[in-house]
């Protein structure tokens, strides 16, 4: 077998029981709530008589115990059917899998830009460890992190879309613009750069830090004494050695704050209503819908293996020492 | 005196931020008396306009620096609160996955695992879609998402603590297995996870701040997070009512962040 396909096969085996585990916990979690997609169903259509509730509650298999419904659900997910949405009216994955894209895209760019951005920046603070260009980066980092995405949304909303009037306020795209190939590339590009700069900020600001920490770390190595020695040029020290080292970590972290993004994305999208994945939990629970609330539960838990999955990958990559299938 | 003098500047100017940030907690009722969710005034005063409104008023005429002082108190409340429910649950899970081994270890970090890949926030927003908002349940709905942290830490450290001569010499007296983890092995594994505890304040207040943003928060308690969404609607004529309590969480923050570098950095000095 190739070592890659046994290493997919050796992944995929081992976040079946945690997609198991979080399939139960969320189960069990949304089992604890009062009331049930009936009760959902009847305050917004409006009054139902007991015979018409016990009905409807037959037809949804709400009547059986919690176990049962648990065994339907499962089975039913198996087939890849998450169920349905009852504040949507329509299938929760064809409803996911219409959001999903946008997200993934805003996280896409927040995280190239935060992980680019973040790593040149902290290559510069750390080419030169208690220098003013550190101490000015570090300062400046240390604040960013400390803002909440969804405030700075706000603040570069009053600037740069209400002030100064540069960019659109919220949304995907201009409505109904009829706008198809660049110019509605260019469009959605527009739409995005708010989106993205409140999403990325603290990324970038912890990438920053992270760079710089691991930069100055490495600068100590004896490693750094010998090419110094040999009469390499610093320039060349800086970029091909020590930040080629010390950005392994800042990898790692991409993977790890997959989550954290995803969950910040949900916010983000709320203040620029934008009509993504992250927006769809806020709506899911906000409008009492358990099922679609499950389905983007899971379909977040799953996204996120995927980047792990990507991001080791990658560090296979960048460092000869686990690369992937020895 | 000597731990002041053993900071270094980023942790007093954090420790003077969080003494400010406590005072202004306590002091709430003294400065802004009686019911911050209340109307008092005009609405829409701009800030430093009225000497009864210092920092002006919101829509609906309510003071926004009585909000600004009263939701501080939420906001540390739920935040230090979740941080140690978080912090001990982590502990817990992580003593008993690292002491017990075998198929415990494994199916413990399978759960913790589970936990890492549902993003902390969503876990908590489902979490009060089922238990509905208050403050004891928003503790248990942050604390839900950011105690995976504190468990991995634990766990690492009692795996190397757990062969050591004083776990041998507990059993040898005939101390019970669960006596060893939680009363030899926890109190000596517990130094590197209490180091979470900035970041894990820090993660709380601005989840607590997200979830009151969307409206998910205690309806009964002002919160900067409240506040914030409050302002938005009068966005265009009014952004300081969104802007103010932006600032004070800005501030928080930068302040714990500050504090738990500065306490790093001191216990690096010492070894």
């Amino acid at each position: 077998m190739p070592p890659l396909l046994a290493f997919f096969l050796r992944r995929i085996v081992t976040a079946l029981p945690v997609l198991a585990v979080v399939l139960v916990g969320s189960f069990l979690l949304l089992e604890a709530a009062p009331g049930d997609a009936v009760d959902a169903y009847v305050a917004r259509s409006g009054a139902m008589d007991a015979d018409q509730l016990a009905q409807l509650r037959q037809e949804w298999q709400l009547d059986e115990g919690p176990l049962h419904r648990f065994r339907a659900y499962a089975s039913a997910l198996v087939q890849g059917d998450l169920g349905w949405s009852s504040a949507f009216e329509r299938r929760v994955a064809s409803v996911i899998l219409e959001r999903l894209p946008i997200t993934l895209l805003l996280m896409g760019v927040a995280t190239a830009l935060a992980f680019f951005l973040g790593s040149l920046l902290g290559v510069i603070a750390g080419a030169n460890p208690g220098s003013f260009r550190d101490r000015f980066l570090s300062t400046t980092s240390l604040a960013l992190y400390a803002v909440p995405g969804f405030w700075l949304g706000l603040v570069l909303i009053v600037i740069f879309a209400v002030d100064l009037r540069w960019l659109p306020i919220g949304g995907i795209e201009s409505i109904a613009s009829g706008k198809t190939g660049f110019s509605r590339m260019g469009d959605i590009g527009r739409h995005l750069i708010l989106p993205v700069a409140s999403l990325a900020m603290v990324y970038l600001a912890l990438y920053l830090r992270l760079m710089r920490d691991r930069m100055n770390e490495v600068w100590r190595d004896p490693f750094v004494q010998a090419l110094k020695a040999r009469g390499l040029s610093r320039n060349r020290i800086v970029w091909r050695h020590v930040a080629r080292n010390a950005v392994l970590p800042v990898v790692t972290m991409l993977g790890l704050q997959a989550a954290a993004m995803l969950g910040g994305s949900v916010v983000v999208e709320s203040v620029f209503a934008i009509p993504g994945f992250g927006r769809l939990a806020a709506e899911a629970v906000a409008r009492r819908d358990t099922p679609l609330l499950l389905g983007v539960i899971l379909c977040s838990a799953i996204t996120v293996i995927t980047v792990n999955l990507l991001v080791d990958l990658a560090y296979g990559k960048l460092d000869p020492r686990v690369r992937v299938g020895r | 005196m000597k731990r002041w003098r053993q900071l270094n500047l980023e942790g007093r100017a954090g420790c003077v931020l969080l003494v400010a940030l406590v005072l202004m907690a306590l002091l709430a009722p003294l400065i802004a008396p009686g019911d911050p969710l209340a109307i008092t005034g005009e609405p829409m005063l701009r800030p430093f306009s009225s000497e009864a409104h210092m920092l002006g008023t919101d829509r609906l005429g309510r003071d926004v620096l009585a909000g600004l002082l009263h939701g501080t108190r939420t906001t540390l409340l739920v935040a230090l609160f979740s941080a140690a429910v978080a912090l001990s649950a982590g502990s817990i899970v992580g003593t008993l996955a690292g002491f017990l081994g075998g198929i415990a270890d494994m199916v413990l970090m399978r759960i913790t695992e589970a936990f890492q890949t549902v993003p902390a926030f969503l876990l908590a927003l489902a979490a009060i879609s089922a238990t509905g908002p208050s403050v004891p349940t928003l503790i248990f709905a942050i604390s839900l998402g950011t105690w995976t942290q504190a468990a991995r830490v634990t766990r690492a450290q009692v795996l190397s603590l757990r062969e050591r001569d004083f776990v041998a010499a507990a059993r040898t007296l005939g101390m019970r297995p669960l006596e060893i983890a939680f009363r030899e092995i926890l109190p000596n594994a517990f130094g590197p996870t209490a180091s979470l505890a900035a970041i894990s304040v820090a993660a709380a207040i601005l989840i607590e701040a997200a979830l009151s943003f969307l409206g998910f928060g205690d309806p009964n308690r002002v919160t900067w997070g409240s506040m914030i969404a409050e302002g938005r609607t009068v966005l265009r004529s009014a952004p300081y009512l969104s802007i103010v309590p932006g600032i004070a969480l800005v501030v928080t923050v930068l302040g714990i962040h500050l504090l738990g570098r500065g306490l790093s950095h001191r216990e690096r000095l010492q070894p």
